[in-house]
């Protein structure tokens, strides 16, 4: 059992959720639903499991049910049908008191116009989730400041949200969500209110907190190639419904479907494509033992791009090593070619 | 003409709905106007018995803890003391003291029920065309029942105040909690925040805006009502008013109205003064 897992939801939008689940059920689409019932399907029977420690990327287009998806996990949103666990407990059966007791504890929140306190400063809006838990001034102040600094953000503790730039405003959201300590880090769309430079330097910082904090982070795009940069897995939603699961290369080298394949299209390969995907894999035994010895060598996760530079440099075939220097496999120059034009 | 037979006696049922509250329940409303008799005389006698120069002196000070501008605070004192040079201090203090208490009770009734016109859909399609009924009704027509509840006087001036004014409070507050930023409450509610924690740190200080401003009308709205509530037994401004029209004395009338105007002058200028402070709570720090 993962640690996160979404069974059968569906949600349905309008007065009568029942009747519409029927037909759901039965297996109408969306615009059916809405023309003969007037009620927008928001997911349709999705399950996924999430687990402890990875990052996992939902993307999808706007009415796609990603944003609609990520509110189920803390209950923003509930659901028509379905359930949602953490670590084996229902959170849907959780009264009032007990869900605010999970949500303050275990969950924090990052949004996309990053829903901070406009009356409240730097200080306060970061240590906001610690005194709704009721921890005193002293130590969410002390707890705040660590937080505020790591997200590089010291010397701004008395400055209004309206007084900082965006990309600084987002920083104080995630520090807000960091600084209770969560298991879970829900990121709406986190990041798609910035400048396209900012925005890069963000995920460069989310993925440096993430390599040292190992927290589980649930992440909402509808930019693939930022979803492909941080995403250990990727969900992608269509119109309510799942259309595939899998890790960043799985999902450029086999699309389930053509909607993903229109998707993957203008993607930059070179940067999600890893060389143990590219390579010829050795079977044990069939090693080649010609001139081997000046031949470069890289890791089975090295990234095309620079395989390429690797390539044209030498023009010779490149062996490729996995964690504990094995040799498995190898690439030639048509391989990088043929991998970067598919 | 209009058939006789299709005639609804609404206006006897009131009166027998009224006697029988008078009957019934006249004990009650004698204690409550009592209390509120006690307030308000309490208050009328401060402010009439302070020096003039000390209730200048804290209008000065009120106006510029608002404002923070010496302008501002100099110019409302010389609004009030020219409602002295009129000779009419004394009457001033009363409706003062008048409009303080019906102001102060709009908002104790008031933001509570706008709160929970924000909360509730249905509360708020029930009260919308009572609000709407308490702002267009005539007056007069609720100051006779209030005069057989509870006699001539200042206790019924305040209630009829108070009907009157009480309605831009309400309906801003609903509309202030209402304008609060969706993601803002999700983010408050994301993090386990209680209802009560949402209402008292996030609903009501990001409405305080609207919420002063409606303050600020229904201060308005008093003032305004003073000269009616003069014909019903309250003293102060309006009574000269009244006075005037009943000597037809247009010089003594158009001095009770100027003393109204400036008066209101004052207290526009204070509560438009607080509300952009709320509005910019942190202007200070930039």
């Amino acid at each position: 059992m993962s640690y996160i897992e979404i069974r059968n939801i569906f949600k349905i939008f309008g007065p009568d959720p029942e009747g519409a689940l029927e037909l759901a059920r039965a297996g109408s689409d969306k615009d059916e639903i809405l023309t003969k019932t007037g009620h927008t399907v928001g997911l349709h029977d999705v399950s996924l499991s999430i687990e402890q420690g990875e990052t996992f990327v939902v993307m999808g287009l706007s009415g796609s049910g990603k944003s609609t998806l990520i509110r189920h996990l803390n209950r923003l949103i509930d659901p028509t049908a379905g359930s949602v666990s953490f670590g084996g407990e229902d959170i849907l059966a959780m009264d009032i008191p007990a869900l605010n007791a999970f949500r303050r504890k275990r969950l924090g929140m990052v949004f996309q116009r990053f829903g901070l306190l406009p009356h409240r400063n730097v200080m306060d809006n970061v240590a906001y989730g610690l005194e709704i838990q009721g921890t005193d001034r002293k130590s969410r102040e002390a707890a705040a400041s660590k937080w505020i600094e790591r997200v590089g953000l010291a010397g701004y503790e008395a400055k209004f949200p309206d007084q900082l730039s965006g990309g600084m405003q987002q920083r104080v959201g995630l520090a807000r969500a960091l600084a209770t300590d969560p298991e879970v880090l829900l990121m709406d769309e986190a990041f798609s209110a910035l400048d396209p430079l900012i925005r890069s330097d963000m995920q460069d910082e989310l993925m440096k907190l993430q390599a040292e904090l190992h927290k589980t982070i649930v992440f909402i795009t509808h930019d693939l190639d930022e979803a492909l940069k941080l995403g250990d897995r990727i969900a992608i939603l269509k119109d309510g419904k799942l259309v595939q699961v899998g890790r960043p290369e799985e999902i450029i080298l086999h699309p389930a479907d053509d909607y993903v394949q229109a998707f993957t299209r203008d993607v930059n390969r070179g940067r999600v494509l890893r060389a143990r995907s590219v390579m010829q894999r050795l079977t044990p035994g069939s090693e080649r033992s010609e001139d081997d010895s000046n031949a470069p060598v890289i890791r089975d996760d090295t990234r095309l791009e620079d395989i390429v530079s690797i390539s044209l440099k030498t023009g010779q075939t490149i062996s490729v090593m996995d964690r504990d220097d094995n040799r498995v496999g190898l690439i030639d120059r048509d391989q990088v070619i043929s991998a970067l034009s598919r | 003409m209009f058939p006789e037979q299709l005639n609804v006696p609404l206006g006897k049922w009131v009166n027998q709905f009224v006697d029988w509250l008078v009957i019934n329940y006249g004990a009650a409303f004698e204690a409550f106007a009592d209390s509120l008799l006690t307030v308000l005389v309490a208050l009328e006698q401060v402010l009439r018995g302070a020096p003039w120069w000390v209730v200048l002196i804290a209008i000065a000070a009120i106006t510029w803890h608002a404002s923070k501008n010496w302008k501002l605070a100099v110019g409302l004192v010389i609004a009030m003391f020219a409602i002295g040079t009129l000779g009419l201090w004394d009457k001033a203090m009363q409706t003062l003291a008048l409009m303080i208490v019906a102001t102060s009770l709009s908002v104790i009734i008031g933001v509570p029920v706008g709160i929970a016109m924000a909360m509730s859909n249905r509360l708020r399609a029930i009260m919308l065309p009572v609000l709407d009924t308490m702002q267009t009704m005539p007056s007069f027509v609720y100051l006779i029942p209030a005069l057989m509840l509870f006699g001539l006087g200042k206790v019924p001036a305040i209630l009829a105040t108070v009907i009157y004014a009480a309605p831009p409070v309400i309906r801003l507050t609903d509309l202030g909690i209402r304008l609060v930023d969706q993601e803002v409450l999700e983010a408050s509610r994301s993090f386990g925040a209680s209802r009560k924690q949402i209402l008292f740190g996030v609903q009501l200080p990001l409405a305080l805006p609207n919420i002063m401003a409606g303050i600020n009308q229904t201060t308005m709205m008093s003032i305004s009502m003073v000269v009616i509530a003069s014909m019903i037994g309250a003293r102060g401004l309006g009574e000269q008013v009244l006075m005037g029209i009943q000597r037809l004395d247009v010089g003594a009338g158009m001095e009770a109205g100027i003393a109204i105007v400036l008066l209101a002058v004052v207290f526009d200028r204070i509560g438009q003064a607080y509300g952009k402070r709320s509005q910019r709570s942190h202007a200070e720090d930039v």
